[in-house]
């Protein structure tokens, strides 16, 4: 009992250490005062600047958002589509060539984002391609995709082999055999994956920044870095960061149920 | 149609978005920028006395951060995949959802709590905010190793008389070292290349390695940028050989 006690005390303290930062800023977004800890009265006057984009600042904020949420959309798109072919295009290879797609595909997970981001920087020098929206969302597509891979691969070795040769020899073209029993299969996978994309090119700047070239393109990581630059944490940053932290919170814990109720159904 | 061609279009894919890229970090590293080979901008990471401070500065840092995030986080892991404690997998996903929010801002929000509270930044901030960064990528392994242990062997120690704590040491902590061994690697090597974090934590006093190969490309000096890369490659080429073998299964992939 008292081991008991102790343990769920422990786990509560992490739990308090983890999200003490971000409490502190959802606190503070409900008063007006610019500097942290400085309690001015209840007002939703940062969020109202927030949304109706008054000020100078508030606009480049929204803007940044938009375009994170535009290229994170579009790059897991990218990302889930390549992804499930190559999964079951490796699922289907034998011998040397699958170990060697299956390695190079581990490279993006292993190199530290500022790698990944110097190469791609490098690349597009190389190639002489003009540096802004599309080459961000390419280096996106690069670090998302074989997360999609390792998602959408276990879904294919659960699956019955012998379903969709059932299929065409049943008379379906390939077309649909893939559409009607393949992808129904991998669903699931192509999911998580679509999912693990969207959110790590959320998170990403490292490969953004380097990637961004000098036209001016902001997402929100490269605008706080800006801010932090010069010292201070933008008010309107604070409903901001509270409203995405809720987000992310309830899509985490509804995924995360939906899934154990699947698991107890097995 | 062959059904492996459909790997086709991704092959092509990373050979011109992966390999190629890494190919010119090294062809980067090795010219002079006039078309000459050179050895220079390798040999200056281990003159220059900025860069190869900056480079152990980081290695201490990651070592120090990778240390207290085992201790933190492997009794984190063991408590939430233990039955006894925790029978919720909400629980646990509370544990890892911070990594799925953005680390500039959760960075940026750490920043702001020293400053509230008149600590000056410096080292030890580094390595709190650092530790408040990484601590969910080390917890998530070794939790997932954890979980999908077979608790039989436990029992099975114990049943032939060993003590909690000696089936603890020689069945448990054997066994979830692979998580172990991935948590390192997803908090060590980031730790090491960081450049953003750093920077806001301590006001740009401590300057990791990430941030020395950033303001080399911001001075436009590619090559040396591309050298110190290169550096850093070798360097996670020779941990993953090291890491491979016990690495064999999958423990830390993020697969959801």
């Amino acid at each position: 009992m008292m081991k008991k006690i102790f343990a769920r005390a422990y786990l509560a303290f992490v739990l308090f250490l983890l999200y003490a930062p971000i409490m502190f800023i959802a606190v503070f977004s409900f008063t007006k005062a610019k500097s942290l800890g400085n309690w001015t009265g209840f007002t939703t006057d940062l969020y109202k600047s927030l949304f109706s984009g008054a000020s100078a600042e508030s606009q480049n904020i929204l803007s940044a958002l938009g375009t994170t949420l535009l290229i994170a959309l579009v790059a897991s798109v990218i990302a889930t589509f390549l992804g499930t072919l190559a999964a079951i295009g490796i699922y289907y290879m034998r011998g040397k060539k699958k170990a060697a797609l299956q390695f190079l595909n581990n490279i993006p997970m292993l190199n530290p984002d500022i790698i990944t981001g110097v190469s791609l920087f490098l690349l597009f020098v190389f190639l002489h391609i003009s540096q802004g929206l599309v080459t961000v969302i390419l280096a996106h597509v690069t670090f998302c995709t074989p997360y999609v891979v390792l998602n959408v691969m276990p879904k294919l070795t659960q699956m019955n082999p012998n379903i969709y040769e059932a299929a065409l020899d049943l008379g379906a073209t390939p077309r649909q055999a893939l559409s009607k029993v393949l992808v129904p299969q991998l669903l699931p996978g192509m999911f998580s994956g679509f999912v693990l994309s969207f959110v790590m090119s959320l998170d990403d700047f490292a490969v953004t920044f380097f990637t961004r070239g000098s036209g001016g393109l902001e997402t929100l990581s490269t605008f706080i870095y800006a801010d932090a630059r010069k010292g201070g944490l933008t008010p309107e940053l604070k409903p901001l960061m509270t409203i995405i932290f809720l987000v992310i919170l309830i899509v985490l814990i509804i995924m995360n149920i939906r899934s154990s109720n699947k698991n107890k159904h097995l | 149609m062959k059904r492996s061609s459909w790997a086709i279009p991704y092959s092509i894919f990373l050979m011109l978005f992966v390999v190629l890229p890494l190919v010119l970090v090294a062809v980067y590293a090795f010219s002079d920028g006039h078309g000459g080979v050179t050895i220079s901008n390798l040999t200056t990471f281990f003159t220059d006395p900025k860069i190869i401070g900056s480079f152990l500065v980081s290695l201490e840092v990651a070592l120090e951060n990778t240390l207290i995030c085992i201790l933190i986080g492997y009794p984190v892991a063991y408590i939430l995949a233990d039955k006894k404690y925790n029978k919720s997998a909400t629980t646990a996903m509370l544990f890892i959802a911070p990594m799925a929010i953005n680390a500039l801002m959760r960075t940026m929000a750490t920043a702001e709590i020293f400053n509230m509270a008149g600590i000056p930044l410096g080292k030890g901030t580094l390595i709190f905010g650092m530790v408040y960064d990484y601590l969910p990528f080390m917890i998530f392994p070794i939790y997932n190793v954890l979980d999908k242990m077979d608790k039989s062997y436990v029992e099975a120690a114990q049943d032939l008389g060993a003590s909690p704590m000696t089936a603890f040491r020689k069945v448990t902590l054997p066994l979830s070292l692979p998580g172990v061994l991935s948590g390192a690697m997803m908090v060590f090597m980031p730790t090491v290349s960081t450049f953003a974090v750093s920077e806001i934590l301590t006001n740009n006093r401590i300057m990791l390695f990430g941030s020395v190969i950033n303001e080399q490309f911001n001075n436009l000096m590619w090559n040396q940028g591309a050298a110190l890369s290169f550096v850093m490659l070798i360097i996670i080429g020779i941990t993953m050989f090291v890491g491979n073998d016990s690495k064999e299964e999958d423990a830390g992939g993020l697969v959801l």
